[in-house]
């Protein structure tokens, strides 16, 4: 399972609100505390991974945000006057006028040059080890497969040209299980396992990419055994309860109630967790990092994720 | 109420807004509108806060209510009779409100979005002929762009609200949004669909593949896109929008029509959120965002808040010593729990349940206080805010729906 951080590109996705940046800051944390040289790219330019590691806000062009652990955001205009520059020796300077508004135009109506240039610099990146590892926080499980498929989509829609014949590489390192992997964050809630297990079809059929885990986020512990719990419901019954009452002179029955909201939580999603087990192929690990009771967040809670995602790995 | 055509659309913003309270109801606030958006970030419950709305608007207003979703999770759908009905307005049986123990005054419908299915019979609304309408539907790029357009999911969503609004079969929409990557996206997206087809760009990009005559000016450009793109890619656009242009004017017009019945005082929005630190900034500058464009927020709820009881501060000592003393309180609590129920656990277990009891509420009471904290510092505060609690069970039925309408009804 450490293979996971031997991967050269992993592409962090999942639902909305379930941790998608969480998990692929802290994992390129973990990456880089282990002696990587990691680039971590944002590429639904919300602008939150900067801070996640209390870092000034990124751009296109790299940063490094903590020792080995550089981060920027993508930027597909930035990124194709990059490529210009790089393959057909056009100097650009500035916004590149009626070529950027054409590119707008272009970009908008073919679905797949705008994934293209974004998929583009990741395998670029890879292509030239600039960096043992490139994390990427992917869009979100609606919108992924039409970024990974971006190659094969433009394979089938430009038959010649220069981005055609770019596409052949690029396939070749997002379709190498060795180099390249999908994280799928979920939570154990209905929706976001629904979801994920709906992508890792899709994943399977519609991409070359292989699905590396699912990373379960916000866990939450398991307070009492089968026995402990019979004690608990002894305990909060109204005789013992009064005696708690009158040894902890207060009245105890908010703390009683929270421990019973925390375990009936616990159990609607352990049934989700069921779902999501039976439904994920059997050879993806499923990774769990705990709910955090937090105040904030900030580097330290990437840490803490950091570390939670280390122990699983095994480390 | 009876449902009215689409009104003169757009109206200044009044001279002064009323007062900002957090005071009304989401009763008043659905009494009052013929459309509700629900928006947000992603994983809030904009759907089933959305259903919800609609669900009580129809037990308690009666009249006709729409609830247009985009992607309900199966049981709520199920719920909704949803289930595999594509773009079709259905109605929600009595039955499914009988059973769950009520009585509506008015008829619920449901209906779900079908991004392709809208796309097609918008182009067979527009098409000048029939020639040209399964030209386009035939072209390979429509197939590939219908269903993944830029913003082609909002453009649609909002198409459809206009649509079915401007047919006067409703006497309350209330819509939920697609999962954008930024929840801003779909206000922009007729703007944006309007600018694409009347863009100067368009014209002058298919200028070459029609007449084949370039210009000294532009044949660089052309030029490196052939080098980029192929001559071949270039030409399959053009030809894609060659047969567009005679759809634009029907387009550009539909699309500033469908612009005017956001802006309208009979619309209003909901922001759904968490109050969880990511979504609930996105929220609060979609908030900000909608008084800036003079669109009617009506009302913030907030979902899965932790229970109220969590920030007591009696219950938080409590809780301390329930921690720190645990040893000793099992000890004390040891013979009481053997007369309730004969061989229950022995006093290590005792210590070990009290010790993780109190433990488990510090723990929750740290984000309860942490959630506290971020309402209070809410930004702008519309007319309703309200509050849901943590269910601690999955919403995928009318009585579910209920339940957590019933949080946000007053």
């Amino acid at each position: 399972m450490t293979a996971l951080l031997d991967l050269k590109l992993v592409f962090v996705t999942g639902k909305g609100g379930v941790g998608k940046t969480t998990v692929a800051s802290a994992l390129a944390l973990l990456a880089s505390q282990r002696g990587k040289r990691v680039l971590v790219c944002e590429v639904d330019a919300k602008g939150d991974v900067s801070g996640f590691y209390e870092a000034p806000p990124t751009g296109f062009a790299e940063k490094e945000v903590l020792p080995g652990l550089f981060a920027m955001t993508m930027d597909t205009e930035a990124s194709l006057r990059e490529y210009l520059k790089l393959h057909l020796r056009i100097p650009v300077i500035g916004r590149i006028g009626p070529l950027a508004k054409a590119f707008d135009f272009v970009a908008t109506a073919a679905p797949g040059v705008r994934e293209i240039l974004t998929v583009g610099k990741l395998c670029f990146e890879v292509r030239e080890r600039n960096y043992d590892l490139v994390v990427v926080d992917a869009p979100a499980s609606g919108h992924i497969v039409g970024q990974l498929a971006a190659p094969q989509a433009i394979n089938d829609l430009v038959k010649v040209g220069l981005i055609r014949s770019q596409t052949d590489w690029m396939l070749d390192i997002l379709s190498d299980p060795v180099r390249t992997g999908l994280i799928a964050v979920c939570t154990p809630e209905e929706m976001p396992v629904n979801e994920t297990i709906d992508l890792a079809v899709r994943v399977r059929k519609e991409t070359t990419v292989k699905m590396s885990a699912v990373v379960v986020n916000r866990v939450l512990p398991e307070l009492f055994g089968r026995q402990e719990e019979l004690v608990f419901d002894a305990l909060a019954t109204a005789g013992p309860s009064e005696d708690l009452a009158e040894l902890v002179g207060g009245d105890p029955k908010p703390v009683l109630e929270a421990a019973r909201l925390a375990v009936t939580m616990r159990r609607t999603r352990s049934t989700h967790l069921d779902r999501l087990r039976e439904g994920i192929d059997p050879g993806v690990p499923l990774l769990y990092l705990p709910y955090l009771f937090t105040r904030s967040h900030g580097l330290r809670t990437t840490r803490q994720v950091a570390a939670s995602l280390g122990e699983e790995l095994g480390y | 109420m009876a449902p009215q055509r689409p009104g003169p659309g757009r109206r200044p913003p009044p001279p002064s807004d009323p007062p900002v309270t957090g005071s009304g109801s989401l009763d008043g606030l659905l009494a009052a509108k013929e459309i509700v958006i629900a928006c947000g970030p992603g994983g809030v419950g904009k759907t089933t806060t959305a259903a919800a709305a609609g669900v009580m608007a129809a037990l308690h207003h009666g009249g006709k209510v729409l609830v247009l979703t985009v992607d309900p999770a199966k049981r709520l759908a199920n719920a909704l009779g949803l289930e595999g009905i594509g773009n079709a307005e259905t109605r929600v049986p009595d039955e499914a409100f009988r059973s769950a123990g009520l009585k509506p005054r008015g008829e619920l419908w449901a209906a779900m979005l079908d991004t392709k299915e809208s796309w097609d019979s918008l182009i067979r609304m527009h098409a000048p002929d029939p020639q040209t309408r399964d030209e386009i539907l035939a072209n390979p790029l429509y197939q590939n762009i219908s269903g993944r357009f830029v913003q082609s999911h909002d453009y649609i969503a909002m198409e459809r609200l206009y649509e079915i609004h401007s047919e006067g079969e409703y006497d309350l929409i209330v819509v939920d949004t697609p999962p954008t990557r930024n929840a801003l996206d779909f206000l922009d997206a007729p703007q944006r669909l309007a600018d694409f087809f009347s863009s100067r760009l368009l014209r002058w990009l298919i200028v070459p593949y029609r007449s084949r005559l370039v210009n000294v000016a532009t044949k660089p450009f052309y030029q490196i896109a052939d080098r980029i793109l192929g001559t071949q890619f270039l030409a399959d656009i053009s030809e894609f929008f060659v047969l567009f242009q005679s759809m634009y004017e029907g387009f550009v017009e539909r699309a500033g029509a469908v612009q005017r019945l956001l802006s309208d005082r009979r619309t209003t929005f909901m922001v759904v959120s968490t109050l969880e630190g990511v979504p609930l900034r996105e929220a609060e500058f979609f908030a900000q965002e909608l008084t800036t464009r003079h669109l009617n927020l009506g009302a913030i709820v907030l979902n899965k808040v932790l229970p109220a009881y969590l920030q007591g501060a009696e219950a938080a000592k409590v809780a301390e010593t329930m921690k720190e003393r645990a040893g000793e309180l099992a000890t004390a609590l040891t013979p009481v729990l053997a007369s309730v129920d004969a061989p229950l656990g022995d006093e290590a277990q005792i210590r070990r349940v009290l010790a993780e009891v109190a433990d488990s509420f510090l723990n929750f009471r740290v984000v309860a206080m942490r959630e506290a904290e971020e309402k209070s510092e809410l930004g702008s505060v519309p007319e309703v805010l309200a509050t849901v609690p943590f269910f601690d069970t999955d919403i995928y039925d009318l009585a579910g729906l209920v339940r957590l309408g019933e949080q946000i009804w007053d």
